[in-house]
């Protein structure tokens, strides 16, 4: 057993993987993980996100993930599907089953001047790490007075869709963006996916990456090129006339759903990816506000004390002359998310959401 | 939950050296300290002792918002502090004031975390490697073990190289140890075979709560369960907290994994400046550990071995000057511009500090003068 998990052994049998995904071997053969090339192809987001972490441990020999059962297995989505295999066990390190732990000791390595990427397993595991998270990870970077940077990334797999088990299917953004110090994105796009997490393993700052797992299976284009936008800024993804909508992660494909939907009715609606949640870049939103007159905010967290909530407070502020009606939130009810059979109840969906358009536009 | 035929100790509350079988494992290294370092010990003992009562006056008069004690933890601290190599990393709790200062921190830092002033700002690179205090109790662990995940990652364990080859001590105390963190830190140590040391200060009160709630069974046995070799010394005496901690880096060093010191010792005062030992503990339970007080032991045992009345003398001299000027440094500390608090929340630009530091300022400038 102590074989197995001895790191200075697992140094050793990392130092070939390490040469071999820099290139600095003759053949110059990369890993199989790291898509080499560019253009454009398509992908699920778990394989974006896996070729983007296989970029970012290949561009930067400080990357290591940490995690539970990211080594053989791959993760329980896969999306460190063979990245031991290509990068050797010193760089994706498979962690004892302790989040505090992952936590805590990816701060420690941050310090020695790695960029930890922690996977967290489920959404609703995150809360054991909680204290390490908020008390040390956003706040060492102040307690140096800026001497220390924290470049964690914590990955979070999140949100419901999948018909799983309690503490599987949760949303707890809202803490995460409520502490200072930490940064907070979500991809909604296997693009978006492939990119925001090399950004964010780039970033001096610890990131939150909330991965919307109901999003990991679909297909989607990559442009092997460029990003084509800023890690914290917000896009609109839809044009429309009438009402705006905006929501972040696994919302905005159901909001294009309802754009979509809409459009037959006779109401043009535009779409705003929110992308990032702390900071929150609201001149795009703002922008459409005051084009639309009407913001409908969706979310699947629970509305109390939310994103949500945070975004009608600020765009009620900054752009309440042009608001024909209050901003309308649509999200999970003020619950804990309830067993699997009913999560098309709690969940807003394509009809939640156009109800909210509808109430949006009553005004 | 003290003393037992377990507890390694090298100098008797007599000032005596011990000698039995298991202190003359240590006899070489005791018998290799030269004269400079052992008065180094009784000096910064001494020091330390006279800026840790001259801070709680300093709290008493209202300079201070609070003073964490270190009072009867001189030998622990003095010892385990002076067997780090430069090249170590330290990871303290928040009361380790001597080992601060042996690494080279000014002590007047931790003052000004005290006094509101920051919450600590030091840079550990600059002050020998000795990291920032952790209020949040046990978070530190996982930090030094992560710290030392990355130590062993750069190749810097079991080379041979005295000079390069480099571990880790983390202080925690025993109130701690009933902390997830604190037992998650021994799981990931253990994995990973970290070069690391676990420096257990148990001065047997958890702010009110003796450590027999926190633990039925002697703390140094714990480790044994996460496969970690442990070993408990007498906390007040300076010879052994050296002796043993210099073993224990050694050996994480040469990559033989973590190593578990409880150093058995007795906090005076009270946990914090805004605490009433009174309260909850005997009078003679108090006294019977100012009999075993680790100066005076370790002075005995220094006139035992001829060292002068002018040395006394001098060191007495020295730590009220250290007191002093620490006092008048403390005097003349500033309060930050409010506007730092946005400062460094985060190291890259952030749109909601630059609005809200902006927002400051035209506040204050609305009400006029030099605001």
């Amino acid at each position: 057993m102590t074989d197995t998990l001895d790191a200075s052994a697992a140094v050793s049998t990392t130092t070939g993987a390490t040469a071999h995904a820099t290139g600095g071997d003759a053949a110059g053969a990369s890993p199989a993980s790291l898509i080499t090339g560019g253009g454009v192809r398509t992908m699920p987001m778990a394989k974006a996100l896996n070729a983007g972490l296989a970029a970012a441990l290949a561009a930067d020999e400080k990357v290591v993930l940490m995690g539970e059962d990211i080594g053989p297995l791959g993760g329980v989505f896969r999306v460190t599907e063979n990245l031991q295999r290509d990068f050797g066990a010193r760089r994706v390190i498979d962690t004892p089953l302790a989040e505090s732990g992952i936590v805590g000791t990816a701060i420690g390595l941050a310090m020695r001047g790695y960029r930890p990427v922690c996977e967290i397993q489920f959404d609703g595991f995150i809360f054991p790490g909680f204290d390490q998270i908020t008390t040390q990870l956003a706040k060492l970077t102040a307690r140096h007075e800026g001497s220390l940077r924290m470049p964690v990334v914590i990955r979070v797999p999140y949100g419901g869709h999948i018909g799983a088990v309690e503490h599987h299917q949760e949303s707890p953004e809202a803490y995460f963006a409520h502490t200072p110090g930490l940064r907070l994105v979500s991809p909604a796009t296997p693009h978006d996916a492939y990119w925001m997490i090399q950004e964010a393993i780039a970033s001096d700052d610890p990131v939150l990456f909330f991965e919307p797992k109901s999003r990991y299976w679909p297909k989607g284009p990559v442009d092997l090129d460029s990003s084509g936008i800023a890690l914290h800024a917000s896009r609109i993804v839809r044009r429309g006339t009438d009402v705006t909508v905006v929501g972040h992660g696994a919302m905005v494909s159901m909001l294009l759903d309802a754009a979509t939907l809409a459009e037959e009715e006779g109401t043009s609606i535009e779409v705003v990816d929110l992308r990032s949640l702390s900071p929150i870049d609201y001149e795009p939103l703002l922008e459409s506000v005051r084009r639309t007159g009407r913001l409908v905010v969706a979310q699947e967290a629970p509305g109390g004390v939310s994103v949500g909530s945070e975004i009608a407070a600020t765009v009620s502020e900054r752009a309440f002359f042009s608001l024909e009606a209050p901003v309308i939130r649509v999200s999970g009810f003020d619950t804990p998310f309830p067993p699997a059979k009913l999560e098309g109840a709690y969940l807003p969906d394509v009809d939640r959401i156009l109800d909210g358009v509808d109430r949006a536009l009553s005004y | 939950m003290s003393h037992t035929a377990e507890t390694l100790q090298l100098l008797a509350p007599d000032g005596r050296l011990v000698e039995n079988e298991r202190a003359e494992r240590y006899r070489p290294v005791v018998d290799g300290l030269d004269e400079g370092l052992l008065q180094s010990f009784h000096r910064t003992m001494a020091v330390i002792r006279a800026f840790d009562i001259e801070a709680g006056n300093l709290q008493r008069q209202g300079q201070l918002a609070l003073w964490i004690p270190s009072l009867g933890q001189e030998a622990a601290q003095v010892g385990s502090g002076y067997a780090a190599r430069p090249q170590d990393h330290i990871f303290p709790a928040y009361r380790e004031h001597a080992v601060g200062h042996i690494r080279g921190l000014d002590v007047v830092q931790i003052i000004a975390m005290l006094r509101g002033l920051s919450h600590g700002g030091w840079v550990p690179e600059e002050v020998g490697n000795f990291h920032l205090y952790t209020l949040v109790i046990g978070s530190q662990t996982l930090h030094a073990t992560g710290y030392a995940m990355g130590v062993q990652f750069d190749g810097l364990v079991g080379t041979g190289d005295a000079d390069r080859d480099t571990a880790v001590m983390v202080y925690f105390g025993d109130g701690a140890t009933s902390q997830g963190d604190v037992n998650e830190a021994f799981v990931f140590a253990q994995s990973y075979r970290t070069p690391q040391v676990f420096f257990l200060q148990n001065n047997h009160w958890a702010i009110s709560v003796p450590v027999s709630v926190q633990s039925r069974t002697p703390l140094f046995h714990r480790p044994a369960g996460f496969g970690i070799p442990s070993v408990q010394i007498d906390g007040n005496d300076v010879l052994a907290s050296y002796a043993v901690t210099l073993e224990s880096l050694d050996a994480a060093r040469a990559g033989e994994g973590p190593r578990f010191i409880e150093a058995l010792t007795y906090r005076m005062g009270a946990h914090t400046t805004s605490d009433d030992p009174t309260k909850y503990r005997a009078d003679d339970e108090v006294e019977s550990w100012r009999r075993r007080d680790p100066i005076a032991r370790f002075e005995t045992y220094l006139r035992g071995r001829g060292a002068s009345e002018q040395f006394f003398g001098e060191v007495a001299a020295e730590a009220a000057d250290f007191a002093a000027d620490a006092r008048r440094r403390t005097l003349a500390l500033e309060p930050p511009a409010a506007e730092s608090m946005f400062a460094h929340v985060y190291s890259e630009q952030h749109p909601v500090m630059d609005a809200q530091r902006e927002w400051l300022r035209s506040y204050e400038a609305a009400f006029g003068g030099d605001a």
